[in-house]
């Protein structure tokens, strides 16, 4: 049987970070990922990475205040507070193994304005800043020859009671079914942004480590928190960097205003992503829309500054919508980015050791976008998130190391997992024809949630969007997967993610149904004010054995700041 | 409007699998991508249709594959712009790799590549405080490398490997010049004398399909030329794989030729690149020579100066000139 020390299962940012602070200990660690590392979704992050650095007279007590404040006071302040603290050493960690990063005169490291802050801290390479890091990242798994389970796909977790010992995994290429042992599990496999339609995710953001941790027992926390961003290109959905506000592009509706003078007069368009997504919704609502989009408006930044620093957002414009930005504003509107929420652990990744107890899956551990430790809170501030993902992958992976330093194998019976989860497969792929194609199935449950759970949400809406989820889980049982083969059988793996969206989904609606208040990226129109009386709590829902979802609270760990109100 | 895909495909399942084309009719429109066609046929017609793809704007690098012969990137690619005149177009798994099933190559040997050319920054030591100091203008240079997504389109369609699996390839090599290129890596001796060797830069034929068909501009055959630019200027053609020699001496043959006679003599080109007194090579391309010949393809022996080859020969000099100025 494969063995390992440590498993990390996904090879993003959090992933291979994770990887590789282990490696470079010497620990016996691997990665299994569903995709070759390069082609993650930390790709994606265009804008940039934050990071104190106090040689710019920059202070982490400032990041971590705009932070705490970006997450409408839901974040956990103890976790912020390392997160901001560790961020410098970690950017210059990353400038030493390779990342190129934009320069100012004297060669050093040069930042951009970004959203929600009141300083330019955000560094950056042009606007490909993750696929920069991510590649990187690649080039030092390669140095310190990683294991790597390329095109393999999780489909369970070792459990025995409350301790999980490893993975099951489909190899692809041969659809062989394999037990991998591991002392430590670190979940760091991205966000659940397939759950929605449009979306900026990529296909592959289907939630599988959340819906892994979820089935295996652990707790699932504020998944309601879903990050609306507010440039998302017409059609498509895709991504249209904050870099370009950054920068000084404008936000304008039809009428050619700069609405968000109206909403956020000070920071303008470069509020917070809740606050100009609500604001752009707001615009489109009374009709100052052309086609359900306003526009963003780089023309004014002027063809070189474009070329230099925003080239890749001019090259998916003209491909994608036909616009070239450099002559024309290009169409946008709000669209699901981020999942704030996500697997809980605490500041080490695990998943989660209050003072020796573990109180979700004991040898769990996980990093990125699928956990929430939480920092983000109610809304994420742009460039946090490629700073989480590093910060919390180093930390995962010496927590896991120290777990598996003290801790031997789960025993188990390999063959017994392998053929328990071959039935399981070869349960969809007994399905007759008469079931809902897969991708028709995922499409009903992305336009659910859109409408049910979109920019500004009320009671009935959630409730009807979740009442559709919970049909469908019925459907999906009865999912048609059309190819029978073993090898490469993508539309078995396109049946698994969806159960997992599922999950996702269903928890995301019910978490949105219980917080009866507004705060960050939840807002309700029925509910339409911060309530710190009754909220300052995270919502944590775990699954019964019967299938049922039962709630906990959590209080928000404040260390320094008070909740304020947040105006920007 | 209406589009007929026709689709290469490979089920490795099969008994005795053989390679088939599969048509499919689909609604597309003016905005369609070849990525946004072939993921309805995957979801609506045939589920069996296996091809990689993620994140729909050309930056995860999944999903390039060949469309009416030539590699492309399926997210990047209008329909409109590849349809034939009966609304046609052709999609097959991209070249040079392996078919793993339907539009899925093995990218193993594209990984081994990557590998070979040790892809990771090896700076200075020990690590400064702070960060290493870099002009932004050379970060700015390597932003257009480093936008490698590592699609291996360019690798689908290079000649080179086409006939020779042992060519590094354009996506390694422009990797190993990003290393080169970056003022913080201190080791461009070794690899230069790394990348010299049999398979490295001077095996590329400059025929520029990669340059053609890369879908982020990376231009990887203008990087290889570089590298060989840089091995030259360090002076490292005198290595063990003597095509590096013959490249480098290739090169000034070239230009002596050419700034003599205002055109190039093939014939006069190799004998000199090899060296007149080269018995055994020049012996050896015999075969090579009667082969040209034999398909009509064989140079003239006599290649008189074109008229006017004075002012070639001006322009020549001006550009030593300035070429010395510059060593200054």
């Amino acid at each position: 049987m494969y063995s390992h020390d440590v498993l990390v299962l996904g090879a993003g940012l959090a992933g291979m970070r994770a990887a590789l602070e282990a490696a470079k200990t010497g620990a016996n660690v691997a990665m299994l990922s569903k995709v070759y590392p390069v082609r993650s979704h930390s790709n994606a992050a265009q804008g940039g990475i934050n990071a104190a650095l106090t040689d710019r007279g920059d202070d982490w007590t400032d990041h971590a205040y705009d932070t705490v404040k970006g997450s409408d006071f839901l974040g956990d302040q103890d976790a912020i507070e390392v997160m901001c603290r560790e961020a410098g050493q970690e950017l210059i960690n990353l400038e030493h193994m390779g990342v190129i990063f934009n320069r100012d005169e004297e060669g050093h490291l040069g930042t951009r304005a970004f959203g929600g802050q009141r300083k330019a801290r955000t560094f950056f390479v042009a606007d490909i800043t993750g696929q920069a890091i991510l590649h990187v990242m690649f080039e030092q798994i390669l140095k310190y020859n990683v294991r790597v389970y390329d095109e393999w796909y999780a489909t369970t977790l070792i459990m025995d009671g409350n301790r999980c010992g490893g993975v099951v995994a489909m190899e692809m290429r041969t659809g062989d079914i394999h037990a991998i042992q591991a002392k430590a599990t670190i979940l760091a496999t991205g966000g659940s942004g397939r759950v929605f339609e449009p979306s900026t995710n990529a296909l592959i953001c289907s939630g599988d480590g959340m819906s892994l941790a979820y089935r295996a027992g652990a707790p699932l926390m504020d998944m309601e928190m879903v990050q609306y961003h507010p440039t998302t290109l017409k059609g498509s959905g895709v991504l249209l960097t904050e870099g370009a506000r950054g920068e000084g592009a404008y936000l304008i509706n039809t009428k050619g205003e700069r609405f968000m003078e109206k909403y956020a007069p000070n920071m303008m368009e470069l509020a917070s992503r809740d606050v100009v997504s609500r604001a752009e919704t707001i615009e489109i609502n009374e009709g100052n829309d052309i086609d359900g989009c306003v526009l963003l408006d780089c023309r004014h930044l002027g063809t070189a500054k474009i070329m230099e620093r925003l080239s890749y957002i001019h090259e998916i414009s003209l491909d994608l919508v036909g616009v070239d930005i450099t002559k024309d504003p290009v169409p946008i509107r709000p669209g699901v980015h981020y999942q704030m929420g996500g697997i809980k652990t605490d500041i080490d990744g695990r998943c989660w050791d209050p003072n020796g107890a573990w109180k979700g899956v004991e040898g769990l551990f996980a990093a990125g976008e699928t956990a929430c430790v939480s920092v983000h809170g109610g809304n994420r501030l742009g460039a946090n998130s490629l700073l989480d993902t590093v910060i919390f992958g180093r930390r995962s992976a010496i927590g896991a190391m120290d777990y598996a330093s003290q801790n031997s194998h789960l025993n188990f019976s390999e063959n017994d997992w392998v053929n328990g989860e071959k039935a399981k497969l070869q349960g969809f792929l007994d399905n007759d024809a008469s079931g809902d194609l897969v991708a028709k199935l995922r499409m009903d449950m992305a336009v659910a949630m859109d409408k049910g759970l979109g920019v500004y949400r009320t009671e009935d809406g959630m409730q009807e969007a979740l009442q559709a989820v919970q049909g469908m889980r019925e459907r999906f049982k009865k999912v048609v997967v059309q190819d029978k083969g073993k090898s490469f059988n993508t539309n078995l793996i396109f049946a698994l993610e969806l159960g997992c969206m599922l999950d996702c989904a269903e928890t995301i609606a019910i978490g949105g149904i219980e917080r009866k208040e507004s705060r960050g990226a939840h807002s309700r129109t029925d509910y339409d004010k911060r309530d710190d009386e009754n909220w300052m709590k995270h919502i944590l829902l775990r699954q019964g054995d019967g299938g049922e979802v039962t709630k906990e609270y959590m209080p928000i760990v404040v260390t320094q700041w008070q909740p304020e109100e947040r105006k920007y | 409007m209406q589009a007929n895909v026709s689709v290469r495909r490979f089920n490795p399942d099969e008994e005795d699998p053989k390679s088939y084309d599969q048509e499919y009719q689909v609604e597309v429109d003016e905005n369609f991508t070849v990525l946004d066609t072939l993921i309805k046929v995957r979801e609506e017609i045939d589920g069996s249709l296996a091809l990689r793809c993620s994140c729909r704007a050309s930056i995860c690098g999944s999903c390039a594959i060949r469309v009416n012969g030539h590699a492309v990137l399926a997210c990047k690619t209008r329909v409109s712009e590849h349809l034939s005149e009966d609304g046609s177009f052709r999609v097959e798994p991209a070249g040079n790799q392996p078919v793993i099933k339907d539009l899925v190559v093995d990218m193993n040997p594209f990984w081994d590549k990557l590998r070979a050319v040790e892809p990771y920054m090896q700076p200075s030591m020990p690590e400064p405080e702070a960060e290493y100091l870099a002009p932004n203008d050379v970060m700015l240079h390597l932003v257009d490398v480093m936008g490698c997504i590592m699609c291996g389109a360019c690798v689908s369609d290079c000649t080179v490997l086409e006939i020779d699996k042992n060519f590094l390839g354009p996506a390694a090599l422009a990797k190993a010049y990003r290393f080169v290129a970056d003022t913080r890596d201190v080791e461009d001796d070794k690899r230069l004398k790394m990348y010299n060797e049999y398979g490295g830069m001077w095996d590329c034929t400059r025929c520029g399909e990669c340059v053609t068909v890369c879908p982020k501009g990376v231009a990887p055959m203008e990087r290889i030329m570089a590298l060989r630019e840089k091995a030259i200027e360090a002076k490292i053609p005198t290595g063990s794989y003597d095509g590096a020699a013959y490249g480098y001496r290739h090169s000034l043959v070239f230009e002596d030729i050419v700034s003599h006679n205002g055109r190039l003599d093939e014939t006069k080109l190799v004998i000199k690149t090899l060296g007149m007194f080269n018995l055994p090579k020049l012996i050896g391309l015999i075969p090579v020579a009667m082969n040209a010949a034999f398909r009509r393809k064989m140079p003239p022996l006599l290649h008189p100066a074109i008229p006017g080859v004075g002012q070639v020969r001006r322009i020549a000099s001006r550009i030593n000139a300035i070429k010395k100025e510059a060593a200054k």
